[in-house]
């Protein structure tokens, strides 16, 4: 009688889950979903400082436009997202790689989410800081550059943690428009083996967690550091 | 773009608006039956996570870190996929009779949302004060029932907007199902754009269905909030 779970599946095609093709031909696997993550991550969080920004700003006419554009992304799904970048893209500029529809497409939906951070951030400052520091002569936007951002961004620092969890997560969303990452390569891989689905899956499903996993918990540690920081 | 007509009207009447009305029952459904199923699994993930036996506990810890670190549509294909082998004959004989692809959707977004739901459960007992316990077992119940007559719900009055937030969460990602073909609203409004190539419109009407449930919900979280829990809203 055969085995129940077979994980031939998995130790013959191990490169090809982890690295795709490289260094023969383009990136995949693994190292592609922590190439997607980490650039849409960086995009995203100076997509999030400007709307984050712009969304506490004194002159409601920037302020509105900000929060209507913030609410309006945290209310679609990430998959509308991608669709309409996926449509709207090629159409106002031409063919664009899929990679980079995606990393557009997840940047602007975290940039909603990390605006949301900072902001909380930027709140968590007491108000005595921005007083004295006006009341030493600075302008506003040296306020916010030199007092409060500094200590705000670290504070956020477990945040920005949790966030880049969530964008390893919304990668596997890629799949959908074909970006050969680690779910698109185990769809790959069961397509043409047919016969191993729940080896397949249960095995991305444990590199997802080991890497998420490894984040949050580094998260974790951080949060403790900066309370135990704060609290000196 | 610049050639790009606009025909509002094919998705304002006849069959497209039909497929659309479709798409939004379905993900509603969806919705619906995976909260009142993820609550309750919630629900008993957060009493085995606080739970005094130690295997209790690192099981239920367990569960949460794991399917809170996973990507849902890798848990959606799991289940679609791969559950056959580990599920018993007659659960597969009757999931391929009521329709595989929604049953496997609705497993894979309550598990999913049930870990989230422990969590905010968890805190909601946790902001309740320890002396409600110690007096509950002081005054005879065991500590299931003191959890059930007292605890929980105090617990859960409070946890009653995260939780509709979380309805909000999965009214989202209940989308990921149309990855298995369940013809849900996001399904639906590809379906239109393959059939017209009227994609602005077909996204458009999807995206405003998604707003206006937000909106909805939000408001009635900040209703809630502002009329029983007596708080000033978050944001």
């Amino acid at each position: 009688m055969e085995p129940l779970f077979n994980i031939s599946v998995i130790t013959d095609n191990f490169t090809y889950f982890m690295i795709g093709r490289f260094p023969h031909g383009p990136l995949g696997g693994v190292g592609l979903t922590l190439y997607l993550a980490v650039v849409s991550c960086i995009l995203s969080f100076f997509g999030g400082m400007i709307l984050g920004l712009l969304s506490v700003s004194r002159f409601p006419a920037v302020r509105y436009p900000a929060l209507a554009f913030i609410n309006l992304v945290r209310g679609m799904p990430l998959l509308m997202v991608i669709f309409w970048m996926y449509f709207l893209l090629p159409a106002l500029f031409g063919k664009i790689p899929e990679n980079n529809t995606v990393i557009l497409a997840l940047s602007l939906f975290t940039s909603a989410y990390m605006s949301r951070i900072i902001v909380a951030g930027i709140d968590g400052i007491p108000k005595g800081q921005t007083e004295a520091a006006t009341s030493t002569g600075l302008k506003s936007w040296q306020v916010m550059y030199y007092i409060i951002l500094p200590q705000a961004l670290r504070n956020m620092i477990p945040s920005f943690v949790n966030q880049f969890v969530s964008l390893i997560k919304d990668t596997s969303l890629a799949f959908i428009v074909g970006v050969s990452e680690l779910t698109h390569v185990a769809t790959q891989i069961n397509n043409r083996t047919m016969a191993f689905p729940t080896e397949i899956f249960a095995f991305i499903a444990i590199i997802y967690f080991i890497l998420c996993f490894a984040f949050t918990s580094l998260s974790r540690w951080l949060e403790k550091r900066l309370s135990w920081a704060k609290a000196i | 773009m610049l050639n790009y007509t606009f025909d509002w009207s094919i998705i304002t009447s006849g069959q497209y608006f039909d497929w659309l009305l479709a798409g939004l029952i379905t993900t509603l459904k969806l919705s619906t039956i995976s909260i009142i199923l993820a609550f309750l699994l919630g629900l008993l993930i957060a009493v085995m996570r606080m739970a005094h036996s130690k295997p209790v506990r690192w099981f239920a810890l367990a569960y949460l870190e794991f399917f809170r670190n996973t990507p849902l549509l890798v848990q959606i294909f799991f289940w679609y996929f791969g559950s056959y082998k580990i599920l018993p004959a007659f659960i597969n004989d009757w999931l391929n009779k009521t329709g595989f692809e929604f049953a496997a959707a609705a497993i894979a977004l309550t598990i999913y949302t049930s870990a989230f739901i422990a969590e905010d459960i968890r805190s909601g007992v946790l902001s309740i004060p320890k002396e409600q316990m110690e007096a509950a077992r002081s005054a005879g119940f065991s500590y299931l029932r003191s959890m059930q007559y007292i605890i929980l719900p105090q617990a859960v009055r409070i946890t009653i907007p995260p939780l509709v937030n979380q309805f909000l969460n999965l009214a989202k990602n209940s989308s990921l199902a149309m990855t298995i073909g369940v013809m849900e609203m996001t399904y639906q409004a590809r379906q239109v754009e393959s059939y017209t190539f009227k994609g602005f419109e077909a996204f458009t009407a999807a995206t405003v269905v998604y707003l206006v449930l937000s909106i909805v919900i939000t408001a009635l979280v900040n209703l809630y909030n502002e009329k029983v829990l007596n708080v000033h809203k978050a944001t």
